[in-house]
């Protein structure tokens, strides 16, 4: 844990020391994500996670999703930890944090952050099944990119 | 030389984090394809590519020193 707004850690990450960094005299709103590892999905049970990521990469993206939000809700100011290595049910692989002089903003922009994190930051999850393995969002056919990435949204 | 990168399913497809080789000078779809056909990496058409960290499309041409990483689609969050 840094004091960088936008970081990837292999520690253990908690929703206050991620939201602490954006708490500040003109907010009165604080929104906190916590992305935590599900047991089941669609049946199937989940023993531990894998996260992976392109370290230098993710940051930059980030950041420039940071860069997106501040333009969205300029009095926003938004921090985001991830976390990556092996977890396990429960972990906390995500914190987002978003502070606004009110709360709509805050709200609104957390939202939109998971949704940008999901799509363009280079950071890849293995789940590990009761009968297999397998790279999450990389099976056939389920997301293709046909020009250089994904596009900021509307 | 150029420094090119895998992840996720890539890497362990390829056995390796990275690859140095002297393809400086040819498009991100002329890569793609030598290194489908030299390393029989699978999906490489729906793999986004980014070169020195920013997302670039497949007409892009590789100059001497860049780093080219194949990201497939991520599943952060």
């Amino acid at each position: 844990m840094t004091m960088a707004l936008f970081e990837i850690t292999n520690q253990p990450i908690s929703a206050d020391d991620t939201a602490a960094k954006v708490k500040r005299p003109e907010a009165g709103a604080v929104v906190t994500f916590a992305g935590t590892v599900r047991e089941w999905t669609n049946g199937r049970r989940t023993r531990k996670l894998q996260y992976a990521a392109y370290e230098s990469m993710a940051v930059r993206q980030l950041e420039k999703i940071g860069r997106e939000v501040q333009d969205r809700w300029p009095d926003t100011q938004a921090a985001v930890t991830h976390r990556v290595g092996e977890l396990h049910i429960t972990d906390t692989a995500v914190v987002i944090a978003v502070s606004s002089p009110h709360r709509r903003a805050a709200y609104e922009a957390n939202e939109y952050m998971i949704e940008r994190i999901k799509e363009l930051v280079p950071i890849w999850k293995k789940e590990f099944y009761e009968d297999g393995t397998a790279w999450v969002g990389d099976q056939l056919g389920t997301t293709a990119y046909s020009k250089g990435g994904p596009k900021p949204h509307d | 030389m150029i420094n090119i990168l895998f992840f996720a399913r890539l890497r362990e497809e390829a056995g390796q984090e990275s690859l140095h080789v002297e393809k400086a000078g040819c498009t991100i779809k002329e890569l793609k394809e030598w290194l489908d056909k030299e390393y029989r990496l699978s999906g490489l058409n729906r793999t986004m590519t980014a070169v020195n960290e920013e997302f670039t499309t497949d007409d892009t041409k590789v100059t001497e020193g860049d780093t080219i990483a194949f990201i497939p689609p991520v599943s952060g969050g």
